[in-house]
């Protein structure tokens, strides 16, 4: 445990600065890695090459061009300028709150709720309401018909999400992240702890399950009708223009890798190692060199898990509507409530 | 003011982080950008042709239907989640008493369903 003790504000502080590298530092990582440089190589071309070496500084680029674009808001939009500005700031916050909750190390967390993933999954929607915001005080057709595809597959792919979390829960037996982390560490298979008890391995169903929502939550392809760009031009986001279209953008890909976190979180192990490699059996056991390794080790697993969310983005073609919504409510939903009894006999059992 | 509350104040200030971070790079944004606005400009996106009708339009009863459900099953799920953390403690009592539980949303699922208001048309 670490001996510093700091004054509330300095603490906070601390805390808000920390909130903004685990918010920006995963959106970058992932646009440049993934979005500009992998899907570049799947599709036979290099990507951006002139910013810096690799084209590495091209996202410095991309915002001071941002920065510049003119910021308009439609005439038919006019009435409703007010809230037509603030859709994409409550995106934005919506990732923030999300990555209040994700524990980096024993003692490197900003929030240690006890119910911590039911938090979790009650603020990811909050990004909802700014899409619909969003789509409807657009005044575009694109944009109402995206913003309600959005509230639509949203709110569809949530239940499967939540559903697919209980299992998890009943596993670690608490809602807390912290806890959920230890216990995946200090856990054993078979006796053997060589390996801790990743959820992984035994919650495999609903690690799909989870990957699928989320691929879905992000709006990414095959999940994408709601900017679907070829029916859609750019649905609820086609009005904007801009630095408000780039918060769009970077709530988009934050979120993408406080997802992925979470989800390491949940079925990888978190920040932790096994605990038994080196004697640890208690979360007050472990060394304080994990507040500095913890991060980087869930920074690694976090792109381990974007690197699968983009390969199916840039492999897979788009769903229909109803085939989405049919996979949903009639495939993911009830597989997913097989998976909490068959988790909950199989817990009472053993 | 106690540790429960102390972390929901450090959700207030991550909430507070964000509109700062949008405002300021909105602010410097407002300095360098330019603002010449002219009708053509302004006028809804509509593919490149002048836009039809008004913006909103009526949406179909399919939204209605599908957010009932949804209320429905996260509403389980907030039942689902406390007797997920404490089922050591319940044993086989608490299994079958979600198993009748489950089964009757599962019920209401397979009503809906049945009923054919699954179908996206």
């Amino acid at each position: 445990m670490v001996g510093v003790e700091l004054a509330y504000w300095a603490e906070s502080l601390l805390r808000v600065l920390g909130g903004l590298v685990a918010v920006l530092l995963p959106a970058g990582t992932v646009v440049y890695l993934f979005l500009f440089k992998m899907m570049s190589f799947m599709q036979s071309r290099l990507g951006p090459m002139e910013a810096g070496p690799y084209g590495s500084l091209q996202l410095f680029a991309e915002v001071g061009k941002w920065l510049q674009k003119e910021d308009i808001v439609p005439t038919n939009a006019q009435p409703e300028a007010r809230i037509f500005k603030i859709a994409p700031l409550v995106v934005l916050a919506s990732t923030f709150l999300l990555v209040a909750v994700v524990p980096f190390g024993p003692d490197a967390w900003f929030t240690d709720f006890d119910g911590g993933i039911f938090y979790a999954l009650a603020v990811s929607s909050v990004s909802v309401l700014g899409i619909l915001i969003a789509g409807w005080s657009s005044a575009n057709k694109y944009s109402l018909l995206g913003g309600l595809r959005a509230a639509g597959q949203l709110i569809a792919y949530e239940l499967p999400m939540v559903l697919a979390v209980i299992g998890v829960v009943i596993q670690a037996g608490t809602m807390n992240l912290q806890k959920i982390v230890v216990a995946q560490n200090a856990g054993e298979i078979f006796g053997w702890d060589g390996l801790g008890n990743p959820f992984l391995l035994t919650q495999f169903v609903g690690f799909l399950i989870f990957m699928i929502a989320v691929q879905a939550e992000l709006t990414q392809t095959p999940f994408d009708m709601p900017i679907a760009e070829s029916e859609l031009v750019s649905g609820y986001m086609t009005e904007y223009s801009g630095f408000r279209f780039l918060i769009f953008f970077i709530g988009e890909f934050a979120t993408a890798g406080v997802f992925s976190m979470i989800a390491s979180v949940l079925f990888l192990g978190g920040w932790g190692v096994p605990f038994a490699w080196f004697g640890w059996t208690a979360i007050d056991d472990v060394d304080n060199w994990m507040n500095v390794v913890g991060p980087l080790i869930l920074f690694t697993k976090m792109i381990i898990v974007v690197f699968f969310v983009m390969w199916v983005r840039f492999s897979y073609p788009r769903f229909r509507e109803d085939q989405l919504q049919r996979f949903a409510w009639k495939v993911l939903i009830p597989i997913s409530l097989a998976n909490i009894m068959v988790t909950a006999v199989l817990k009472v059992a053993f | 003011m106690s540790p429960f509350l102390r972390s929901y104040l450090t959700v207030v200030w991550f909430g507070l982080a964000a509109f700062l971070l949008a405002g300021l790079l909105l602010g410097l944004s407002a300095l360098l950008r330019p603002s010449r606005p002219t009708r053509e400009k302004l006028t809804t996106y509509e593919s490149g042709v002048d836009p039809v009708g008004e913006g909103w339009s009526q949406s179909q009863i399919r939204y209605y239907v599908f957010a009932l459900l949804f209320v429905i099953f996260d509403v389980e799920a907030v039942f689902i989640f406390p007797w997920a953390t404490q089922l050591e403690r319940y044993g086989g009592f608490g299994l079958v008493e979600m198993g009748i539980f489950v089964a009757i949303l599962l019920l209401g699922l397979i009503y809906a369903w049945r009923k054919g208001v699954l179908r996206w048309v």
